[in-house]
């Protein structure tokens, strides 16, 4: 007979509940009755016959408890052992409130950074095949992921054989045109089957048609849901509608689901159809797309690698000029989407998970020591004829009951934290990581939850369960609970000490480091000031502002314009303002130097006259730009010093000339200057090769201003919108904002400054908890010598001596555990990888300050049993015997 | 004859036994086996019904509340065909247990 069938029996009869009870009384009833009537029968009277038969019978209650200790899952006796369980933990609050706490603690911070991992990694994209979904872009030496040209894209998607379906997207701007004026708003433009490939619907109007990207179609858009709640009211009829954007007529054709984000650029409220048209999209050498493919069945990631990379090599000898070195990337767009965030999270967990660790140690150790003082409980409970599982269950129902309330409190701390971390990200770098929107306590925290608590009771029962009396009942019973500390338990609470006392090593330091190199980032040499600079970013609609000379002569009348705002130092115009990215990158060659074709890489930025003075760069070599670099005077370029480093090695730069891959006339430069380094990339990231053109001759219709402000820069940037609305209502003005503010938002501040406070305070948690744990064991075992303490100070043993020996106690599994700690922690190190900025994971200093710190708190923790030992009177000890 | 107590382990069996040839509610299977055994046996009540939760328990026999003749309202036990099974087991056992005691006893008789 199957157990599994036994049980299904034995909850159905179970099931039943209170009938199981009644049933067997009329059961009983009726044989009784039976009996009776046999009785009267033979003879004898009614009164007479009733009492035998209840002689007989014996004792009813006893039989229904034996026959439903048949039946039951002795539900009753479980329901003792909760009573009592509850009784032992009421009897002792400050125990219980302890342990809860400690794994409240533990558990509130694993399952909120779990809910992280589970948003950003485990929960697949929100789109109809997920897993199917890929990255499909260029790749070069100086970027592994390279944007498409347009004409490289339409030949991949030709020719490929792994792709069912493969589209490409831009990040853009539109300037909407509202009744109230123009509006930048964040747009993405993309290939007529996007939505198809990524598996989504519009819940209004329809989709793009497959040919509605063709050059010949009319321009038609889609609405984010947000943005047609916003901008639109929710109208039903905007579908169709015919709206400006960018100065250009666009019908609206549809709107996309509440649900639907797009990750790269989460915010996007239009997306537009990607139109082949401009130079750009006629010249391979042009990268601005980036693909996105669905796979087809069965095909694998590095299959679709190979077949892209096959065609990038055929294009390549194709088209060498524009080709050389460009080949192809192909990454699961999940990836592509999570991947930068996704180091910081297993940090994060990791760091998270130890702190859980210590608190379970911590909590086993409160736990051995209790049931330690309850071994003659045990043995008198074992005697009166309690089963050892009987015993067992006792721990099982005391563990259970406090990782019950553990896990309810750390819920609660959980669901906090989740909101705290979650208004630490950034407004705007939330938007482009929606998938941390429906963020919380999912299916799969509830069931991570639900697997730390079972491994949690797991630990709890067996800890004391260790200590169940087994075969020394007696010896037990009659050592009257005064013994000495069981050789076991010493030997595993020391060892569970230094492993908390490990972990905390490893967190403390992990956690130095990454405070280390945060102030590292803050203090990285930017080449610039970027305090007292207002930004602002610039959008002129193009039909208007079509000609070049038209957008030099805007710019020109906006600075004067704002230089005249009050408190104005200065003020200029670039492409990209500094700590943005290396991006925006340029081929160059150079005349003069033998060219072998090879694609020489640098960032691109053209920048007003007065850029350099604004940002207050340090001029290395040559002249800065003038107001007479203008499109009617010659050509100029200033180059960064790791571009003269890189290219002039050895040489003067100034006076060089350089173009184009083809050193066309139009192209050529003159190099005027040599800047120092200029922070154009995030603030962890190398300095790139960068030429600075003048914006003059080489306008754009997209650029930052930076002003300088004598006073509080923040006060200026309100006046800096209005100025700019005052000139032409028609041109958009966002993402007001200074540079400081900049950098603090910037995603390398962001990552390291969250991940030095996070693994911080897991830290300070972890030290904390570590050094309660010591004092614990080292107190513990103080209370448990006393005798023996007493023994040695009546045979002559200074009150010193016994002081040293307590400390030297908790100095070796402070050692032990610090020298363990320290060296876990270098590989601990080893695996933050790009998290560690400046700094090395064997940093001596911090490693010793760490180590300094915990000897420390373990000195302080140690310091007050040590006391208390060396004050035990002899006399007392011993005749407490 | 005076009476004797059961050998541990057989009430199962002699459970089973009696619910062989048609359902009986718990006192028509103590009185069966009494009147069987030639009242040599008997079952205590306060083994009886824990027993018979017993068998539930197993899958051996089914309960189910029934009339009496008399119109009472007493609940029946029936063997299941695992039970039958199980009956089976036990009998052969148990005859194999009696005729290796029987061989013990002769021999020592001979012994003797």
């Amino acid at each position: 007979m199957s157990a599994l069938g036994r049980l299904a029996r034995k909850i159905a009869i179970r099931l039943r509940g209170e009938r199981f009870g009644g049933e067997l009384d009329e059961e009983m009833a009726f044989h009784r009755e039976q009996m009776e009537q046999e009785l009267q029968a033979g003879g004898m009277s009614t009164e007479e016959s009733r009492r035998a038969a209840m002689r007989q019978f014996g004792n009813a209650t006893r039989m229904q408890e034996r026959s439903r200790e048949v039946i039951g899952f002795r539900l009753e006796t479980v329901v003792q052992d909760l009573r009592f369980a509850v009784r032992q933990l009421r009897r002792n609050p400050g125990f219980t409130v302890t342990a809860i706490l400690l794994l409240a603690l533990g558990m509130g911070a694993s399952l909120a950074i779990f809910a992280f991992v589970d948003a950003a990694l485990l929960q697949p994209l929100p789109y109809a095949q997920p897993n199917r979904l890929v990255e499909v872009t260029e790749s070069l030496a100086l970027f592994p992921r390279g944007n498409l040209s347009y004409p490289d894209y339409v030949d991949w998607k030709r020719m490929n054989s792994v792709l069912s379906s493969f589209d490409v997207y831009n990040g853009t701007s539109y300037l909407l045109q509202t009744p109230t004026g123009v509006v930048p708003v964040p747009g993405l433009s993309v290939s007529a089957g996007f939505f198809r490939t990524l598996g989504v619907q519009p819940v209004l109007g329809r989709d793009f048609h497959p040919d509605e990207d063709a050059v010949s179609a009319p321009a038609t858009a889609l609405l984010s849901y947000a943005a047609w709640q916003q901008r639109f009211g929710g109208r039903r009829d905007v579908i169709g509608e015919t709206v400006k954007l960018s100065g250009s007529p666009v019908t609206i054709i549809g709107v996309l689901p509440a649900s639907f984000a797009f990750a790269p650029r989460g915010n996007a409220a239009i997306f537009g159809s990607l139109q082949a048209t401009g130079e750009c999209a006629t010249r391979r050498s042009c990268h601005n797309l980036i693909g996105v493919g669905l796979l087809k069945p069965g095909v694998t990631i590095s299959a679709a690698l190979a077949n892209m990379k096959a065609i990038a090599a055929q294009l390549e000898r194709q088209y060498p000029d524009s080709n050389r070195g460009q080949g192809a990337s192909v990454i699961p767009l999940a990836q592509s989407i999570t991947g930068d965030i996704r180091p910081i999270l297993m940090i994060l967990m990791c760091g998270a998970g130890m702190l859980l660790l210590i608190a379970c140690v911590n909590v086993s150790n409160l736990l051995l020591v209790r049931s330690e003082t309850r071994r003659q409980e045990m043995a008198v409970r074992s005697a009166l004829g309690a089963s050892r599982v009987r015993l067992a269950r006792q721990f099982v129902t005391e563990g259970l009951m406090l990782v019950l309330a553990g896990t309810a409190a750390g819920s609660l701390l959980a669901d906090a934290a989740i909101r705290i971390l979650h208004g630490m990200i950034a407004k705007d770098m939330l938007d482009n990581m929606p998938y941390l929107r429906g963020m919380g306590f999912s299916p799969h925290v509830w069931m991570f939850a639900g697997a730390v608590a079972a491994l949690a009771v797991a630990v709890f029962s067996l800890a004391p369960l260790l200590r169940l009396p087994g075969a020394q009942l007696r010896e037990r019973l009659s050592e009257g609970g005064r013994g000495a500390a069981g050789p076991l338990w010493k030997r595993l609470g020391a060892n569970l000490v230094i492993a908390e006392l490990a972990i905390a090593v490893v967190l403390l330091a992990s956690a130095g480091l990454l405070t280390k190199s945060f102030w590292r980032l803050l203090h990285v040499e930017l080449g610039f000031r970027p305090d007292h600079v207002a930004t602002l970013e610039v959008g002129l609609p193009h039909a208007e502002f079509a000609k070049n000379e038209q957008q030099v002569a805007f710019g020109r009348t906006l600075l004067d314009r704002v230089r005249m705002l009050p408190g104005v130092e200065s003020a200029a115009l670039t492409t990209l303002p500094p700590v943005s990215c290396n991006c925006n990158t340029g081929w160059v060659r150079f005349v003069g130097k033998p060219y072998n074709g090879v694609h020489n890489e640098v960032n691109d930025r053209q920048v007003s006259a007065g850029f350099f003075h604004t940002v207050q760069a340090q001029l290395v070599r040559g002249r800065w730009f003038t107001e007479e670099d203008d499109a009617s005077h010659p050509k100029v370029v200033v180059i960064n010093e790791a571009f003269a480093q890189k290219y002039f090695a050895g040489e003067d730069p100034i006076g060089k000339k350089m173009g184009d891959t083809a050193l066309k006339p139009d192209s050529l430069r003159t190099i005027v200057g040599v800047t120092a380094n200029i922070k154009d990339g995030a603030l962890d990231s190398e300095e790139w090769p960068t030429e600075y053109e003048p914006f003059a001759q080489d306008p754009s219709t997209y650029f930052s201003m930076m002003v300088r402000t004598a006073q509080d820069e923040t006060t200026i940037l309100p006046e800096l919108a209005a100025a700019i609305h005052q000139m032409n209502p028609g041109v958009g003005a966002q993402d007001e904002t200074t540079m400081t503010q900049r950098i603090h938002d910037s995603y390398s501040a962001w990552l390291h400054r969250s991940a030095a406070w996070l693994v911080g305070g897991f830290a300070a948690l972890a030290l904390l908890l570590s050094v309660i744990g010591l004092y614990g064991v080292i107190a513990y075992s103080v209370s448990q010598r006393t005798r023996e303490i007493g023994v040695r100070m009546a045979l002559g043993a200074q009150q010193s001596a016994v002081h040293w020996m307590i400390l030297r106690e908790a100095g070796w599994l402070t050692g032990i555990g610090i020298a363990v700690g320290l060296a876990c922690s270098i590989g601990a190190a080893e695996l933050m990888g790009s998290l560690l900025f400046g700094v090395r994971a064997w940093d001596l200093p911090t490693l010793a300050a760490v180590a300094a710190v915990l000897g420390f708190s373990a000195l302080l923790a140690s310091a007050l049993p040590a006391r208390r030992a060396a004050r035990v009177n002899p006399v007392e000890a011993l005749r407490a015997e | 004859m005076g009476k004797a107590d059961l050998i541990p382990g057989t009430l199962d069996m002699l459970i089973l036994t009696t619910l062989k040839r048609a359902p009986l509610h718990g006192y028509a299977i103590a009185q069966s086996i009494k009147r069987i055994s030639d009242d040599v046996l008997t079952v205590e009540e306060g083994s009886l019904y824990p027993a018979l939760q017993r068998l539930l328990v197993q899958g051996w026999v089914k309960a189910e509340w029934k009339k009496t003749e008399t119109n009472r309202r007493a609940r029946f036990y029936t063997m299941t065909a695992p039970g039958r099974k199980q009956l089976g087991l036990e009998v052969s056992q148990f005859r194999q247990m009696m005729t290796a005691i029987g061989r013990v006893l002769e021999d020592a008789e001979e012994a003797g």
